[in-house]
């Protein structure tokens, strides 16, 4: 098997996997669901770091991945914080008064 | 050795990210999702850093920082009521570092074959979702106006430049040296994201936001295929199904087809020539109201959009507080496309102290109407018209939140003004509806004012 078939093993596995998990979170955390998924889509930081390091990079190479690790990073803290900050709201009756 | 530990961490790092989203099913474990989540990027980001190909460190330290001091003061200063937006910045973010990825991967390599096909839709979804986020932005920061913007021809002009820009893209798969072409490959997408917005009206956000969620991760996805990452495709799939998820529950909720949010451009068809009757209705003052919602046993309060506009969540956690503690059962019915994203009225209303077991969905909340004394609507309108009843309105079919079966309707708007379907609420003519006019904040802390008058009294 080519490594771009295990490629989209790998991707259809995920889909679906993605689906049922989706699936089964309650819609009063959509909100906060979305940005976690948003912050783990950050995760494109990967490619732009290995273009950003590169040994052989030109001028613009590098400041194109300068920039997607810049555009990253901000999805990356931001997200997670948020998230966090949306779920600490988020109380049960009775929680709320201590 | 060190340099060879990475696929371990990724590993790792892809089995984090899938228990972080298993853990946001319930809000006892969520916050448990988040802190694996972060342990998941760390471990990703540790890993590449490690990798041997990486060998300069400065640019990516100094891009760090740059993007932690821009992404802290995002989380911890923005308000609660700018999620959308703030949501719709991320989306534009995260698609941009996926397209200039992708561009900086082509300038490099000229790849042929896979990796081209890989990095061309990784491009393509990229910069047309940075344009149309950016859009969305605009929109739901009312920079720019909310209403769809239509012209003639419009479908056939924004399906001809999509398809000019697909087949650009594939004379850059078949030969990637064209590096003319490619400008225009850019350009065209990103035009291409600005017209796929520029018809979609407001109430409308909710879908395009999850279905740009969606673009987001799919585009991360491709990068994953180009890269050859494994990590990269499971992160980016997740992502790319939990929007169209999201976005497939937003359109039941509208009884709508993914086709006709995108291109029906929605609300356009003002009736206003149609409705020229004057009909009766009743209004009532804060007083009279506070009368009411006092001999109540059972209240159920339906937000929407106009809450949020107006910022009176706070001012109903104290209704919510005062009624509760006067022996009232009160609760909030949340309808799925209530707002402007999905979740948006859960999170304002756990931002204002609702323990969110009072926050019902519609399905669940339906059945109590029947036996419930005061459905108090505050911002919504098309999400409790019972004209989505009827076969030809323009609504037809739309889930609702039966409110029309309570005892008393009351409804706090501003004036009489249409909602975004542009269609007449019959639910406000009827003999047991109260309307509220004024604006939602202030008419909810005087009924206030009457409940804390009248409980010092008693």
């Amino acid at each position: 098997m080519s490594s771009y078939e295990v490629a989209i093993w790998v991707f259809m596995l995920a889909a679906f996997l993605g689906f049922e998990l989706i699936r089964r979170v309650s819609p009063l955390l959509h909100t906060p669901l979305m940005s976690l998924t948003n912050a783990i889509s950050a995760i494109a930081v990967v490619g732009a770091i290995l273009i950003t390091g590169a040994k052989e990079a030109s001028m613009l190479t590098r400041a194109l991945g300068f920039t997607a690790v810049v555009l990253s990073t901000i999805n990356v803290v931001s997200g997670y914080l948020i998230t966090d900050r949306m779920l600490k709201m988020f109380k049960k009756r009775g929680a709320e008064k201590k | 050795m060190m340099q060879s530990i990475f696929p371990v961490l990724y590993l790792f790092a892809a089995a984090s990210f899938i228990l972080a989203i298993k853990w946001m099913s319930s809000p006892t474990t969520a916050r448990r999702g988040v802190i694996i989540g972060e342990i998941g990027m760390l471990l990703a980001v540790v890993g590449t850093l490690l990798r041997a190909e990486v060998v300069s460190y400065q640019w990516i330290l100094i891009a760090f920082f740059i993007g932690s001091a821009i992404g802290v003061p995002i989380a911890y200063y923005m308000p609660m009521t700018a999620v959308p937006q703030r949501t719709a910045f991320s989306h534009a973010c995260g698609a941009l570092a996926a397209a200039l990825i992708g561009a900086a991967e082509y300038y490099r390599q000229m790849p042929h074959g896979v990796v081209m096909i890989a990095l061309i839709v990784e491009m393509l979804l990229g910069f047309l979702t940075f344009t149309a986020s950016m859009m969305a932005f605009g929109k739901l920061q009312e920079t720019l106006p909310q209403r769809p913007i239509t012209f003639r021809g419009q479908n056939v002009v924004n399906l001809g430049i999509l398809i000019l820009a697909i087949a650009i893209g594939i004379a850059l798969i078949i030969s990637p040296e064209r590096t003319w072409l490619f400008p225009i490959f850019a350009v065209l997408s990103l035009a291409f994201g600005v017209l796929l917005i520029i018809p979609i009206g407001g109430a409308d956000m909710p879908t395009v936001i999850a279905l740009l969620n969606s673009y987001a991760g799919l585009s991360a996805s491709a990068m994953g295929f180009a890269f050859d990452n494994k990590l990269l495709i499971v992160a980016g799939a997740l992502d790319g199904s939990s929007g169209f998820i999201l976005a497939v529950i937003m359109c039941r909720a509208m009884n709508r087809s993914f086709s006709n949010v995108m291109f029906g451009a929605f609300g356009t068809i003002q009736t206003s020539t149609k409705q020229t009757t004057e009909r009766p209705i009743r209004s009532a003052t804060a007083e009279e109201a506070a009368e009411i919602l006092d001999s109540a046993r059972k209240v159920v309060i339906i937000p929407g959009y106009g809450m949020a506009v107006a910022q009176a969540q706070h001012k109903l956690r104290e209704l919510h507080d005062i009624l509760t503690k006067r022996g009232i059962e009160v609760s909030f019915a949340i309808h799925p496309v209530a707002g402007r994203m999905p979740g948006h009225m859960n999170v304002l209303l756990a931002e204002a102290d609702v323990p969110y077991d009072r926050l019902i969905e519609m399905d669940d909340i339906n059945p109590e109407f029947a036996r419930t004394d005061v459905a108090l609507i505050i911002g919504a309108n098309d999400v409790v018209n019972p004209a989505a009843r009827e076969k030809d309105s323009p609504i037809a079919g739309m889930p609702i939140l039966n409110a029309f079966e309570a005892q008393t309707v009351m409804v706090i708007k501003r004036g009489m003004s249409p909602g975004f379907a542009g269609i007449d609420n019959d639910l406000y003519y009827m003999d047991k509806t109260l309307m509220l006019f004024g604006d939602a904040k202030t008419f909810v802390s005087s009924i206030v004012k009457e409940l804390n008058a009248v409980a010092a009294a008693s």
